[in-house]
């Protein structure tokens, strides 16, 4: 199937391109790129006024099959990415069994295969069973289609195994992820510790125990010399020695998430569990220091944490609530309201960290760019339109999500997956 | 008599009009004239309490539920003796023979109960935030008996009828509140009434009991019990949980007490007319000498005996008088 999208203003950060221009889609890939393309016999998309840009990423992404097909599927989770303008989205381990073998890894690009209106990348776990101890069979998984590796939220604690697997990451060009948590220094904590968790009442998870971890997994790194990736940088601390790594060269990246740009401690008055999510919520200052992080690259990607949960496990007392928050059909309208429509960042920033950089750290060739020969997948985006925000037409199973009811300015209209339309917004 | 209590009731029903609230939730929530209309309140039903017939018929039909999610000796008995001073209805839920056993959840338990409508719901839990969390869902009433670390509202106004009893007004009094500050919820609700109400609040413990982040509460801190108890007009002691020492927020008991433990030879130094407060349950040679627990200066068991007057004011200011719009 051919198909023509006329008139968009085309962003591509990896040539710099930022125009008016037609592309021309056939078989999956984008064959064309014109001032003006006349064909006969195709399907024509006007994007006049619309922004098109290269298919969004979401490397961090909790998709729930198998094991926890209550909170989300591969098929719900897809169907939430695409309205969300994303086109590819990378999925954790921490499944019910685990993401540890081939299997498991197999399973999901079938379903995904079968089913899914989304490119689905596995991540699987760096430890058998995420136990922190021994090592998975990383290479037959990446050969089996693992795209990277990450325990999630159950860290590597024990440091000689983090260095194991950043030595045995050299072999395979893959890459290791960690959320960067000592689980002593957090205890049972559940919001960000500070003056807010003391008026509260509620136990903290303080900056330190995210402190402490990049850092030992950044002098690893040095030490290993492969590249790694902290997971949702949440405080100011760790901007600071991701900055420092960064000035020697380090091969590291970081990833922010909308809830730790836009959203601060003193919310959780009200004891919303929707605001439950680990790494916690931070203060004031971290979400400050973070969107600096974001303007002087410091971070590098825009992921959402997609961490589904079902209402009967959110609708309790505060201390029992499972940790996460619904964001793949929020990213993209935060963003763009919070940071692109109010002059923070560009256009072309933005569509850099949420679509080229995350292609390039995964290593997806094809993907992440507009040009001739690249997958087509594309992101079309109206930055004037207006939305409420409604957990009530999620495409997603679940509805935890803290953003109910603001009003966004800009959002994705359609999205379009190797050619074909996966999405389109109702107005 | 009978003329003395209706006119003093009449008085009430103008001081509760001062007190529109649907629920009492913490000490945060209320303005100091509502915490004075309580006090007040109170000391007009001190004197139920000692009469042969301890009883007036002021909630006569309501119907109370007292949900102790946690072990509870003076919070909960203090709350059925209030409500039926004041002949109301209560009924105690006892979390080791409820469904909660068998995994019925809180917010089911809730619903449940208030499909028995009742007129309130008083609710002890381990989790803070829980009463606003039922306040999401629960039509009724909602009387906060303690939520995790976060308040206690009813022992904070019992504290302070005591400290009003003994010391007349709080301007200007420098109370210390000692011991395990970061767990206490009834530290978090004497500070903020203390505050309120013009005290001056001095925070003593170890540092891992007491984190830096509490100055930002408008009080001051100090880890040296010696040096705050210098010219204090009440010494507040907290229970210390000994599980605190397994977790290392301080080394043994030994070393607890020596450093934080109220002596007598500590108090010497606080003013000659301080008094020595206590929420209970006291641990007796662990954060107080037993002299010091039994002395003349220590208001403990005072306390407890106000705890009812405080609650038969505090059930009376939300379910007594006419229906009126709430504003909570």
């Amino acid at each position: 199937m051919r198909l023509l999208i006329k008139n968009g203003r085309v962003i591509d950060p990896s040539s710099k391109t930022d125009d008016t221009l037609d592309l021309l889609i056939e078989r999956g890939k984008i064959v064309d790129i014109k001032t003006k393309i006349e064909s006969k016999g195709v399907k024509v998309i006007d994007a006049s006024r619309l922004v098109v840009a290269p298919g969004f990423i979401d490397m961090h992404v909790h998709l729930r099959e198998p094991g926890q097909e209550d909170k989300e599927t591969l098929f719900t989770g897809a169907l939430a990415a695409a309205k969300g303008g994303f086109t590819s989205i990378a999925c954790m381990p921490n499944t019910n069994p685990v993401n540890d073998n081939r299997g498991v890894t197999e399973y999901i690009l079938s379903e995904t295969k079968k089913n899914s209106v989304v490119n689905v990348f596995p991540i699987a776990s760096i430890t058998r069973g995420q136990n922190g101890a021994e090592l998975t069979d990383m290479a037959d998984l990446a050969e089996a289609g693992a795209i990277a590796f990450s325990d999630d939220g159950l860290p590597i604690e024990d440091s000689q195994v983090m260095r194991r697997a950043l030595e045995y990451s050299k072999i395979l060009k893959t890459l290791i992820i960690n959320h960067c948590e000592d689980k002593n220094l957090s205890g049972e904590g559940v919001m960000h510790e500070g003056y807010y968790s003391y008026l509260f009442g509620l136990k903290g998870i303080p900056a330190s125990s995210e402190e402490t971890m990049i850092a030992r997994d950044i002098i690893l790194a040095k030490k290993v010399g492969t590249p790694i990736h902290i997971a949702h940088l949440s405080v100011k601390g760790a901007v600071d020695i991701i900055k420092e790594a960064k000035k020697k060269k380090v091969m590291v990246t970081t990833e922010v998430t909308p809830h730790h740009l836009f959203l601060t401690d003193s919310l959780l008055e009200n004891y919303d569990t929707n605001l439950k999510v680990n790494p916690p919520i931070r203060s004031e200052e971290d979400a400050q220091a973070l969107i600096q992080a974001v303007k002087d690259g410091v971070i590098d990607v825009f992921a959402s944490d997609h961490a589904p949960h079902t209402i009967d496990e959110k609708d309790v007392e505060f201390d029992k609530a499972p940790f996460g928050i619904n964001g793949l059909e929020t990213a993209v309208s935060l963003f763009l309201d919070k940071l692109v429509n109010k002059n923070v960042i560009s256009l072309r920033k933005f569509v850099g960290m949420i679509s080229t950089t995350p292609a390039a750290i995964l290593g997806l060739e094809n993907k992440g760019k507009i040009c001739v020969g690249a997958d087509a997948d594309l992101t079309i985006l109206n930055l004037k339109k207006e939305i409420v925000v409604d957990v009530n037409t999620f495409k997603s199973k679940s509805r935890n999500n803290p953003f109910h009811g603001w009003k966004l300015r800009g959002a994705p209209v359609k999205t379009i997956v190797g050619g074909k339309i996966v999405y389109t917004s109702s107005s | 008599m009978k003329s003395s209590l209706l006119s003093r009731l009449e008085l009430n029903r103008r001081r509760d009009l001062a007190f529109k609230h649907k629920h009492l939730l913490g000490i945060q929530g209320l303005t100091s004239s509502e915490i004075v209309s309580v006090l007040d309140t109170a000391e007009s039903f001190y004197e139920v309490s000692t009469r042969e017939v301890k009883k007036v018929p002021t909630l006569r039909g309501k119907t109370i539920i007292n949900l102790f999610y946690e072990p509870s000796t003076r919070t909960r008995s203090s709350f059925e003796l209030a409500a039926k001073r004041l002949s109301a209805d209560i009924v105690n839920f006892n979390k080791q023979t409820s469904s909660v056993i068998k995994g019925e959840s809180f917010k089911d338990t809730i619903l449940n109960l208030e499909a028995m409508n009742p007129d309130a719901i008083i609710i002890r839990h381990s989790a803070s935030g829980i009463p606003y969390f039922a306040t999401t869902f629960c039509q009724h009433r909602i009387i906060n008996a303690g939520d995790g670390s976060h308040e206690h509202p009813t022992q904070a106004l019992l504290d302070a009828f005591t400290i009003r009893q003994e010391k007349k007004n709080f301007k200007d009094l420098k109370v210390i509140i000692v011991g395990d500050i970061i767990h206490s919820r009834v530290a978090r609700s004497n500070i903020f009434l203390l505050n309120k109400m013009g005290a001056k609040v001095v925070l003593v413990g170890p540092p891992a009991l007491l984190p830096v982040e509490f100055k930002n509460f408008g009080v001051e801190i100090d880890f040296n019990l010696d040096r705050a108890i210098q010219g204090a007009d009440v010494v507040m002691m907290l229970r210390i949980q000994l599980e605190r020492q397994a977790a290392n927020f301080f080394p043994s008991i030994r070393e607890y007490r020596n450093l934080y433990s109220l002596t007598e030879k500590r108090f010497r130094k606080a003013k000659k007319n301080a008094i020595i407060m206590h929420p209970g349950p006291i641990n007796r040679g662990v954060e107080i000498s037993t002299d010091m627990a039994d002395s003349a200066k220590s208001v403990i068991l005072k306390q407890v005996e106000n705890g009812i007057a405080v609650r038969m004011a505090v059930l009376y200011l939300l379910l007594g008088g006419k229906k009126r719009e709430a504003i909570d």
